[in-house]
């Protein structure tokens, strides 16, 4: 195997990681926020949530080559143009979050909603204050999957000259070299544990109260 | 005041919650909601801040209805408590205390002095101020409940049976300090309960709601257990509501003589039983006379313990006879000041004041 491949190659590694990185996680953020308004639409009225939890479950469902290869023409976009992927990709992060916050928001305990709204707060601000906040532990379980899913979904950009590292994959298919293929592997799979990672711990730490209560109901 | 007007409540399934109240709420007073489930007293209190909307009929506050106006802006006027505390999971002790001048527009700063204020009125450990809720037990998580709705100093409490998730006796020490509490604050209170204990001690007025959203009747406590309107009170009142209606009556008794002795001393008096106090003449139990009657020393081994105790400032006739009756010697011990014993009562001296008492309200 041509492990010398490697050192001669480091400068398009990293460029490659860096392009990557965006290529996927750029989707991830504007899935969220296409994600949270839908997700609070599903929550008002039964019909809404079937029909928007069965459409953008639908979407997941769409081949990810053909999508990528459709998108040019339904965009109006240059077949190389890097928004097909970014488009692409923040479907299927839209595919997999509207659920998880829905059941997320679904999940927020109907005293809490009360307490709030006897409290004095309107509709929208309960919802920004109270019921989004307590939905962030499982909408973060939702955002690593998508995060996942992203950073192996961008390799199949290649397949149009566009897809970061999964330019590794095509290349070195193309010229038989092994150490390319395996590289590009490697290092998305770096890129997605740290993502993962990531996600983990600023969940974490933006969530406090969800660490406490081992002790409740023990002290008066 | 709070007063509704011929108020209605249909729910979209046909079932009538609430069937045209008619009944005012007088101001400063605790007026207790009390009946079986599915008559109407949850759906009456929210039905005043707006977290159910009456379908029929109005629903005044002090004069203006309730159903003019912005229903979020509203609520922040009315202090609200409900059954599981419902604090938001979220936010620390101080901050949910805080959440309504929070809304209203407070500097965070006075908010939270606020909240800390509060936290020393209702008896929170300042050290609970930065936990969450779910590290509090539910008897604390009720307290920071009370001192929530109570943040923005609203004339109106609404209570929806907020004692009623906790063992009892967290539950009486709640019950007590909300009455201490009111006696401070002097809020118009609405207390939603099925418990008609909790109504009768709490409640200036109590209004009984029998199923299908009907009053049953709306009176003092004490009349309520004398004079129960019909055979649903009644029975909803309860066992022995004879002896508990005497918990609202307070009548001038005579006090008997008390032969008392303290522990060293001889048993003194006539009697088959002597009472002994201590130095501030505080009782310490009975001693029968056997026991002393050989002119030796009274010592610990001696006492019986004793019953209840009558403190002759404050207590009705019930603990007057339940004095009486719990007392080995048959005298129940009257005290007054730190617990100072002034004489003796007995059953009959009860009874006899309970009819005097009935022949005056008779003539009156």
């Amino acid at each position: 195997m041509n492990w010398g491949w490697i050192p001669r190659n480091l400068g398009l590694v990293a460029e490659l990681t860096v392009e990557h990185s965006w290529l996927a996680l750029l989707p991830l953020l504007l899935g969220l926020l296409i994600s949270v308004p839908l997700a609070w639409l599903a929550t008002r009225t039964p019909l809404a949530r079937s029909v928007l939890v069965t459409a953008t479950g639908l979407l997941y469902t769409v081949p990810s080559l053909a999508l990528i290869v459709m998108l040019p023409l339904l965009l109006g976009l240059q077949i190389l143009d890097p928004l097909n992927l970014v488009v692409a990709l923040t479907i299927y992060t839209v595919a997999l979050l509207v659920r998880s916050i829905a059941d997320a928001l679904d999940a927020v305990p109907s005293v809490v909603v009360a307490a709030a709204t006897a409290m004095g707060y309107t509709p929208l601000r309960r919802f920004v204050a109270v019921e989004m906040p307590l939905a962030i532990p499982v909408t973060v379980a939702g955002l690593r999957v998508a995060a996942v899913s992203n950073m192996s979904l961008v390799t199949v950009g290649a397949i149009v000259g566009l897809g970061g590292l999964g330019l590794l994959f095509t290349d070195g298919f193309q010229r038989d070299i092994p150490a390319e293929i395996i590289t590009g592997i490697v290092v998305v799979l770096v890129l997605a544990l740290i993502v993962d990672a990531l996600l983990l711990v600023v969940g974490r730490l933006i969530t406090p109260w969800a660490r406490t209560g081992q002790a409740a109901g023990r002290q008066r | 005041m709070i007063e509704f007007r011929g108020v209605t409540k249909r729910f979209p399934d046909g079932t009538v919650a609430v069937d045209a109240l008619d009944l005012t709420v007088a101001d400063g007073c605790v007026t207790v909601f009390v009946g079986p489930s599915g008559c109407g007293k949850t759906t009456s209190l929210r039905m005043i801040n707006r977290m159910i909307e009456p379908t029929g009929g109005t629903i005044l506050i002090d004069g203006a209805d309730i159903m003019a106006g912005d229903a979020a802006r509203m609520r922040r006027g009315i202090g609200y408590v409900m059954q599981q505390a419902g604090l938001l999971p979220h936010r620390s002790i101080l901050d949910n205390i805080a959440t309504v001048p929070m809304l209203l527009g407070w500097s965070k700063a006075r908010a939270r002095a606020r909240a800390a204020e509060l936290m020393e009125i209702v008896g929170l450990a300042p050290e609970t101020a930065r936990r969450y809720p779910n590290q509090l037990s539910g008897g604390q998580q009720q307290r920071v409940g009370v001192a929530r709705a109570l943040a923005a100093d609203p004339p109106i409490l609404l209570m929806d049976e907020p004692f009623s998730a906790v063992d009892p006796v967290v539950r009486e020490s709640l019950q007590d300090e909300l009455l201490r509490l009111q006696a401070e604050l002097g809020k118009t209170i609405v207390f939603v309960t099925h418990d008609i204990d909790e109504a009768v001690k709490l409640g200036d007025k109590v209004a009984v709601f029998r199923q299908g959203g009907h009053l049953a009747q709306y009176d003092e406590p004490g009349h309520l257990l004398a004079r129960p309107a019909d055979d649903f009170v009644d029975g909803f009142v309860g066992r022995d509501r004879g002896y508990r209606g005497l918990g609202f009556r307070s009548h001038r008794l005579p006090l008997g003589e008390l032969t008392t002795t303290s522990l060293g001393s001889p048993a003194v008096g006539n009697g088959a039983w002597t009472l002994v106090v201590d130095d501030a003449s505080r009782p310490q139990g009975w001693c029968a006379r056997r026991d002393g009657a050989d002119g030796t020393a009274v010592t610990a081994e001696h006492l019986v313990p004793g019953g209840t105790l009558y403190d002759v400032t404050s207590g009705s006739l019930r603990s007057a006879l339940d004095a009486a009756l719990s007392s080995p010697s048959g005298q129940g011990v009257a005290v007054a000041g730190a617990g100072r014993v002034v004489g003796s009562v007995s059953a009959d001296d009860v009874l006899a004041a309970l009819a005097s008492a009935r022949a005056e309200e008779a003539a009156a």
